[in-house]
C-alpha cells in the first residue's frame, strides 16, 4: 500500500510538472510535445529501479517503445478529429484511448507472444 | 511562429485544473505499477507511455480558447477545436521522442548509472521532439510560401 501511495504521489509532481510547462509554452502545438513527455516513465522507471533492478527497467522501457507507436496512431486520430471534424476534445481524448488500447496490446501479442 | 513563453497561461489554469492532472497522473503511475506488478514488465511497461494527461490537457487547451474567445465577443467553439488539434499535433510529434526514449533505456540501463540513463533519455525525448517540430514547422513555412507565390504569380 505504501508503494502504490509512493508511486501516486511521485507520479503527480512529475506529470504536473511536464503539464505546467506546456501551459506556459506556445505556439499551441510546441507545448502540446509536453502532452507526449516521458513523465509516467520517469516515475514509474526510478521507483522500478530502486525495488526490481535495471533488468526490469529495461524490459519494462522495451515495451513502452510499442506503447509510444500507439501514442502516435492515437494523437494522429485525435488531430484528425479535432481539425478535420470538429469533435469536442474530451470526447475525441478520451475515446481514442480505445485505439491506444487496441494498438498497445496488439503489438504486445504480436511482437513478444 | 516562434517558441515563446507565456505565464498568462498559470493565471487562466485553476487550482481544481491542477489537482486534476496531479491525480490523473498519479492514478496512471499507481495503476502501471499495479499492471506490472500482476502482469509483469512486459505488460506493464506499455503502460509508461499511456496518454494519461492529455485527455485533460487538451480539454484546458480548448476550454481556455473558448474562454478567450468570449471574452472578445465571439463564440469560439471552433477555434478553440482546432487549438486543442495543434496541441495534438505536438503530441504526435513528442509520441516519437517518447519512443526514443523508450529505446535509449532499454539499450543502456544495465551499462550506466540509472540516473544517467534517465537523464540521457530525457534529453534525447527533448531533443527529437523539438527538431521534428521545428521540421515540421519549416516544411509548412515553405508549403505556405509556395501556395503564397503561387497565388500572386
Amino acid at each position: 500500500m505504501t508503494e502504490i501511495l509512493i508511486r501516486f504521489v511521485v507520479g503527480g509532481i512529475v506529470v504536473s510538472f511536464f503539464a505546467s510547462l506546456g501551459d506556459v509554452l506556445k505556439p499551441n502545438s510546441f507545448a502540446g510535445l509536453f502532452g507526449a513527455a516521458p513523465s509516467v516513465a520517469l516515475a514509474t522507471l526510478a521507483l522500478t529501479v530502486f525495488k526490481e533492478g535495471p533488468a526490469y527497467a529495461q524490459l519494462e522501457a522495451r515495451s513502452m517503445m510499442l506503447g509510444a507507436v500507439a501514442f502516435f496512431f492515437y494523437a494522429w486520430l485525435i488531430t484528425w478529429l479535432l481539425m478535420r471534424k470538429n469533435a469536442p476534445a474530451l470526447l475525441a481524448t478520451s475515446g481514442s484511448i480505445v485505439l491506444w488500447l487496441g494498438i498497445a496490446l496488439g503489438l504486445r501479442f504480436l511482437i513478444f507472444s | 511562429m516562434r517558441v515563446g513563453l507565456n505565464f498568462a497561461g498559470f493565471r487562466q489554469t485553476r487550482w481544481y485544473e491542477y489537482a486534476i492532472r496531479f491525480l490523473f497522473g498519479g492514478a496512471i503511475t499507481a495503476i502501471t505499477g499495479i499492471i506490472a506488478e500482476h502482469y509483469g514488465p512486459v505488460m506493464g511497461g506499455l503502460f509508461l507511455a499511456f496518454p494519461a494527461i492529455f485527455p485533460a490537457s487538451a480539454t484546458l487547451v480548448e476550454k481556455h480558447e473558448i474562454q478567450r474567445k468570449h471574452k472578445l465577443g465571439m463564440h469560439g467553439t471552433s477555434r478553440g477545436r482546432k487549438s486543442a488539434g495543434l496541441d495534438a499535433e505536438g503530441a504526435k510529434l513528442g509520441s516519437m521522442g517518447l519512443l526514443v526514449f523508450g529505446l535509449i533505456v532499454w539499450q543502456t540501463a544495465l551499462d550506466l548509472r540509472f540516473w544517467m540513463v534517465l537523464l540521457t533519455a530525457t534529453a534525447a525525448w527533448a531533443v527529437i521532439s523539438g527538431v521534428l517540430w521545428y521540421l515540421r514547422k519549416a516544411k509548412f513555412f515553405l508549403r505556405t510560401h509556395h501556395h503564397a507565390s503561387e497565388a500572386h504569380q
